[in-house]
């Protein structure tokens, strides 16, 4: 047990120094650091609880997801039996499915036909899942029912939230913030982390608005006060005004120009009044559109819808063929600016609910990260001087080995990029107190060998042999723990899991390599008559 | 240089005689323990019972929490606990979970963050909607079983089944006790404590293990030695390093217990009462013991055992 070959020797100490080595960028300025390869600018990252910031975990509304679907589809049916001349009545969206009943002396055998091109093989021809989008089911007296399968609603939740993740990240990135973090969690939920926020607020309102921007003509046959209180024209809808107080518009439901035409939109001011205002550019098709619309309007006035609201209903004073136009209505220069954001990033799919939140302002991140210090200290120095006060010499070995501990946990972390967390510097803490404990498992079945009676040499070589069966077969338990907590955990508790998971295999690796070399070397050196612990 | 020996060599303390006590009182403890936690209930944090949490600093001078309180009960959110801690003007704020589902929270909050103003800087807000607490709280249950199945399987891999039952068994009477104390002392029970629950498993096994190795060791050696003997052998032989290892832990809970502030201390101090208190306690007085009764070492030649004699 206390002999090493060259070789080994070499290894172990060659393994110790590069994992120590990877931990050196986390000491170094920046600046310094970013001249390195990329292989080598690897560091520790701080957790949202350290640095400050915000998590916020937000889902995709599957219902509402689930309901255009079903609008979408009875269109389709609508468009499809127009097309083909067959008459139906009472085309309805009913739970999952849309019914439709052909009309009597239809031939509802081409009715079938033609509504079977709706029911089209998900993920496109060259996928061989066999499952198809919707379904569609014959009954008495002409009857169709179309049901939308569950592969496709799957299928669509989930192109949903890869689209409002990656406008999201438009958005986000539009605040000018480092590093944020966003990704998908599970089927329909989306996890952003953006550190070094003082206030998520805004965040929060960049990520929950749809920004679905809408163009629609204003109805002006009926005044809307008194459509809002007696019935609505079959093709109108009611939307109120986005600022208080809450003014009710009769709008037409058909949409003359949508967001998704705009290319561009950015804050100004207008010249004339210098409110703050949006300024905004269509595509060439949406210029087209607009252009025509504007043409055949003149003089009448037409509803800037955002998200269901009026943002402002201005008359059209001359056909707008330039493809250009602004947005005025009540902004201040940061809505303005918002807003922007939001029509250049584009609309979401769907709307996005956040169902959880956690904010971590810098001013408590700094204040943990100096509590985390001091405890780390205190434990370290109370730990390093105990152990010196029990084993002297053989202490000192250990504590030793315990630092060439800690410096390999961040090592490794900065290998693995991970995220170091208050928790996870509770749990280099623990590491600390428990990396002794090979020391002394060893040292003790030392001292229990010299007991019995074994020469200072053998006894040592013995208490090593035994003792690091025992260390291997301890910490696998303690290492099951945190592989399990790594597994369910998140954010802070799943950083806790990583450091003691890692101080766990170096904890083992030292106890096994160096605590053994640096013994070997002292017995080889020294040839004790008589072991000093 | 005098070392300290902290435990003196060759100890021969009759452990295994301590189990006509030590069992009634763990019995006794975990019933106690199992009704405090049907009766007192644990203080659910967020995480598992959804809600807010806010801690906030004045600007300037000490917390008025009366005026806060005054403030906020105008909001008619429900259930408002204010609490100082920390420095005079550190206030946390926990608002019980908000009907109406995930936006209704983030209404809330909006509201108290517009009635507190801008007097206060928000130094952590969190907010945990309905259904991720749900989920939060099954995760916690399902990773606490995983972690004890995944130990009692490798147990049973590196022993025979006596043994990893007689883990299992000190291991739920750890969490049983820990859970007790939890209850007793109000102590938020969120997702750091379950990872201070698994910690704690880690860390018993890890003690319960080690005189597992020794016991395992011992049966091969001593061939005719009685269980009760073989037991007190391997106890006593491992009680410098149980102590040793013991007091380092201390130390390092210690340290995050007096300088981890806050945010770690409901952790830390469940940790000090599992590993500590009960880890140590239960190896040395609740899995060494058990294997007796376990059936560990049957087979052996138990003619003049004084243990068979007793029972």
């Amino acid at each position: 047990m206390l002999y090493f070959t060259r070789w080994k020797m070499a290894a172990i100490l060659c393994t110790v120094f590069a994992v120590c080595l990877f931990a050196v960028p986390n000491f170094l300025p920046t600046t310094m650091v970013n001249s390195w390869p990329e292989w080598a600018q690897r560091h520790v990252v701080l957790g949202l609880d350290l640095q400050g910031g915000s998590h916020i975990l937000l889902e995709v509304d599957s219902k509402s997801v689930h309901k255009e679907m079903l609008e979408t589809l009875r269109d389709d049916v609508r468009r499809v039996l127009r097309e083909a001349r067959i008459g139906y009545t009472g085309l309805v969206v009913r739970g999952n499915s849309v019914e439709v009943r052909i009309r009597e002396g239809q031939n509802s055998g081409q009715a079938q036909e033609k509504l079977q091109t709706l029911s089209q093989p998900l993920g496109g021809i060259l996928s061989a899942t066999g499952h198809r989008n919707v379904d569609i089911a014959s009954e008495p007296n002409s009857l169709f029912r179309l049901t939308l399968t569950d592969p496709a609603i799957v299928e669509r939740v989930r192109q949903a939230v890869d689209q409002s993740i990656q406008i999201i990240e438009r958005r986000v990135n539009e605040l000018g913030t480092v590093e944020p973090l966003i990704q998908r969690q599970g089927t329909d939920r989306i996890l952003v982390q953006v550190p070094g926020l003082q206030d998520p607020t805004r965040l929060k309102q960049l990520l929950g608005k749809t920004a679905k921007l809408d163009f629609h003509m204003v109805d002006t046959s009926v005044p809307a006060q008194q459509a809002a209180q007696g019935h609505v024209p079959p093709d109108d809808e009611i939307l109120y005004s986005a600022s208080a107080p809450k003014i009710p518009y009769l709008v037409e439901k058909r949409v003359l120009v949508s967001g998704a035409d705009l290319t561009d939109a950015q804050p100004g001011f207008d010249p004339r009044t210098s409110e703050p205002i949006v300024s905004f550019r269509f595509n060439t098709s949406g210029a087209r559109k607009f252009a025509r619309v504007t043409q055949e309007n003149v003089g009448k006035p037409f509803a800037i819808v955002l998200d269901n609201q009026v943002i402002s209903a201005p008359v059209i004073r001359e056909p707008i063929l330039g493809g250009s136009g602004q947005i005025s209505g009540n902004f201040t220069v940061q809505s303005a600016n918002d807003l922007a954001i939001l029509l250049r990033a584009g609309a979401l799919p769907a709307p996005l609910t956040i169902i959880e939140e956690r904010t971590v302002g810098p001013g408590l991140g700094a204040d943990s990260i100096a509590q985390g210090k001091i405890s780390s200290y205190f434990g370290a120095a109370m730990v390093v001087l105990f152990m010196f006060v029990t084993y002297g010499l053989f202490g000192l070995f250990a504590n030793i080995a315990v630092a060439v501990n800690v410096a390999m946990i961040f090592g490794v972390l900065s290998m693995l990029n991970a995220t170091l967390t208050l928790p996870g510097i509770a749990g280099i803490v623990l590491t600390v107190g428990i990396a002794v404990d090979s020391n002394v498992l060893i040292y003790e079945r030392i001292r229990e060998e010299v007991r019995g009676g074994r020469t200072p040499i053998n006894a040592i070589d013995a208490g090593f042999s035994r003792a690091l069966a025992t260390i291997l077969d301890s910490n696998i338990t303690t290492f099951i723990a945190a592989a399990v907590l790594f597994y369910i955990g998140t954010g802070p508790v799943r950083g806790f899991a990583v450091t003691l998971g890692i101080g766990i295999i170096t904890t083992v690796f030292t106890a096994f390599t160096l605590t053994r070399l640096i013994v070997a070397y002292w017995v080889r050196w020294r040839r004790p008559q008589r072991v000093p612990i | 240089m005098r070392l300290l020996r902290i435990v003196p060599d060759d100890t021969k303390f009759d452990f295994m005689r301590f189990r006509r006590i030590s069992f009634p009182i763990s019995a006794i403890m975990s019933i106690l323990a199992i009704s405090l936690y049907f009766f007192h209930g644990l203080n659910f944090g967020i995480d598992f019972k959804g809600g807010m949490l806010i801690e906030v600093q004045t600007k300037q001078g000490a917390a008025d929490l009366a005026t806060m309180r005054a403030t906020l009960s105008a909001l008619e959110l429900g259930e408002v606990q204010l609490q100082q801690f920390g420095a005079p003007n550190d206030v946390l704020i926990r608002i019980a979970e908000q009907p109406g589902g995930d936006a209704a929270q983030q209404v809330a909050v909006n509201k108290v963050r517009g009635a507190l103003g801008n007097q206060m800087e928000y130094r952590r807000v969190e907010v945990v909607g309905p259904r991720v607490s749900g989920e939060l709280l099954s995760y916690g249950i399902i990773g606490l079983m995983m972690a004890i199945f995944c130990i009692l399987i490798y147990v049973w891999f590196r022993f025979e089944w006596q043994f990893a039952l007689g883990a299992m068994i000190a291991n739920v009477h750890d969490l049983v006790l820990t859970i007790g104390f939890m209850s007793l002392t109000r102590i938020d029970f969120d997702l750091t404590s379950i990872a201070a629950l698994l910690t704690i498993l880690g860390y018993s096994l890890n003690d319960t293990v080690v005189i597992y190795d020794r016991i395992r060791e011992m049966l091969r050696r001593y061939k005719r030695m009685t269980m009760a003997d073989l037991l007190n052998i391997s106890v006593n032989a491992t009680l410098s390093r149980s102590i040793i290892t013991h007091v380092t832990v201390t130390l390092a809970l210690l340290a995050l217990l007096l300088f981890g502030g806050q945010a770690i201390h409901s952790f830390t101090a469940t940790m000090m009462f599992g590993v500590v208190l009960v880890g140590t306690y239960t190896s040395i007085f609740i899995a060494a013991p058990i294997l007796i009764y376990l059936g560990v070492g049957t087979g052996r030649d138990t003619l003049s055992s004084s243990d068979q004699d007793k029972s």
